[in-house]
């Protein structure tokens, strides 16, 4: 079979973004974007994670007994986060004292079990090694630009350099972080619908709430 | 009295946990469309994450720490929350069916909430915690007591959201605003109503 690497950077970044299409992993989403360096350091994390699972989760796919897949899963995925934790903890400090939290929460992040799921149970080493770090740019793209958008407008600043001293706390606070995230969903959604129409791109569907996703866990 | 008090108002209205720390949004935003659901799926979340504070503060202060494995929590807790959560859903079901009807649907998607695994990464931190609830020590009885009241906020949340969201369903919407961004902008006037606790 040919790997059509094309498609899944295409799916990973645009069609299928994990968190303006899709919509998982929304808890680090929502905390994280008040400054656009949370976005660089927690998408370097999730990617990391994501790649690496995927690889493990490929190579063992005919290993692992269909029943306990889901423990499966989680163990690998417990395992890389445990790994990120302490090289960052080591060597980032800043990073890993921004993150906080929502670091070792990426084991229960569902992009990374939903990927380890939907895609690497499936497919072959490379492709989902290539699937990891697509949805890992995905992630972190829109992590950054919200990052970006809610520090320029909350903080006045970007990346941590100051810009002026117009600020709109709003932005700042948990409720700019449910405002900023509905409308980049909700934009995501209406420019990927308009280039759907000019046939730029080939598929489109809207966003949806996930029971049916949810069911299944 | 005063610990008891303030963990009551910091865990269910000032650091709510889903409004103000961002936990638990899957679930908040996927299981709240009628509010039986909703009243369901926070009671549930509340048992476990009561159960699990019971269990994950010793294992990590009584056994991890001694033995200078810290490095494993996340793997430990995990597991721990996983086979709770198993071993409640076969508790329930052969002693109390009805609960079990009640509450078993959600009790499997608990498991990857980050609500459960949050809090019991929340209480392990002492330092953050004693600072988060302006209390002088971080003990057993407080962790427990903050584990319930976290997930009562959670069930508060959950419950007003499904409450707005069964209003909102019977308005005309853009289709683009359908679904998720405008629970999205539902839950942004949740929260500026929450922002006003933090002010007392």
């Amino acid at each position: 079979m040919k790997t059509n690497f094309k498609k899944i950077a295409m799916d990973g970044v645009i069609t299928s973004n994990p968190t303006l299409k899709l919509v998982l992993g929304t808890c680090p989403t929502l905390a994280l974007t008040t400054l656009a360096m949370n976005g660089i350091g927690m998408g370097a994390a999730v990617t990391f994670v994501l790649i690496c699972s995927n690889v493990f989760v490929s190579l063992l796919r005919n290993v692992i007994p269909d029943k306990v897949r889901i423990p499966a899963f989680v163990l690998i995925i417990a395992t890389f986060v445990t790994i990120v934790r302490l090289v960052l903890d080591k060597f980032l400090p800043t990073i890993y004292e921004s993150l906080g939290l929502y670091l070792p929460l990426i084991v229960v992040n569902c992009i990374i079990l939903a990927r380890a799921e939907s895609f690497a149970s499936k497919n072959g080493v490379l492709a989902s090694a290539a699937d990891g770090l697509f949805m890992g740019i995905g992630f972190t793209l829109a992590l950054t630009i919200m990052g970006a958008s809610r520090e320029i407008l909350g903080a006045g600043s970007i990346f941590g350099v100051h810009l002026w001293d117009f600020k709109i706390e709003f932005f700042a606070k948990s409720a700019g972080a449910f405002f900023t995230y509905g409308t980049f969903i909700a934009v995501f959604g209406f420019v990927s619908y308009l280039l759907h129409k000019r046939k730029k791109i080939k598929s489109f569907k809207l966003s949806r709430l996930p029971e049916a996703a949810k069911e299944e866990n | 009295m005063g610990a008891f008090l303030s963990v009551i108002v910091a865990a269910v209205f000032v650091n709510n946990f889903v409004v103000v720390q961002f936990l638990g949004i899957c679930p908040f935003l996927g299981v709240s469309k009628s509010t039986s659901n909703a009243f369901g799926m926070g009671v549930a979340v509340t048992f476990v994450m009561t159960i699990t504070c019971l269990i994950t503060y010793p294992i990590y202060t009584y056994l991890l720490v001694p033995l200078k494995l810290e490095y494993l929590e996340i793997i430990v807790f995990i597991f721990v929350i996983a086979a709770l959560v198993q071993m409640i859903e076969m508790v329930l079901k052969k002693f109390s069916p009805t609960l079990y009807k009640a509450m078993g649907i959600y009790l499997p998607l608990i498991t990857t909430n980050c609500a459960v695994l949050g809090v019991a990464e929340l209480v392990i931190d002492s330092a953050q915690m004693m600072s988060l609830l302006g209390i002088a020590s971080m003990n057993m009885g407080i962790a427990v007591l903050y584990g319930f009241f976290a997930g009562l906020g959670f069930t508060l949340a959950i419950v007003v959201m499904s409450g707005l969201r069964e209003k909102i369903a019977a308005l005309p919407i853009n289709k683009h605003l359908k679904g998720f961004p405008i629970a999205m902008i539902t839950a942004c006037f949740m929260a500026m109503a929450f922002y006003v606790f933090s002010l007392i």
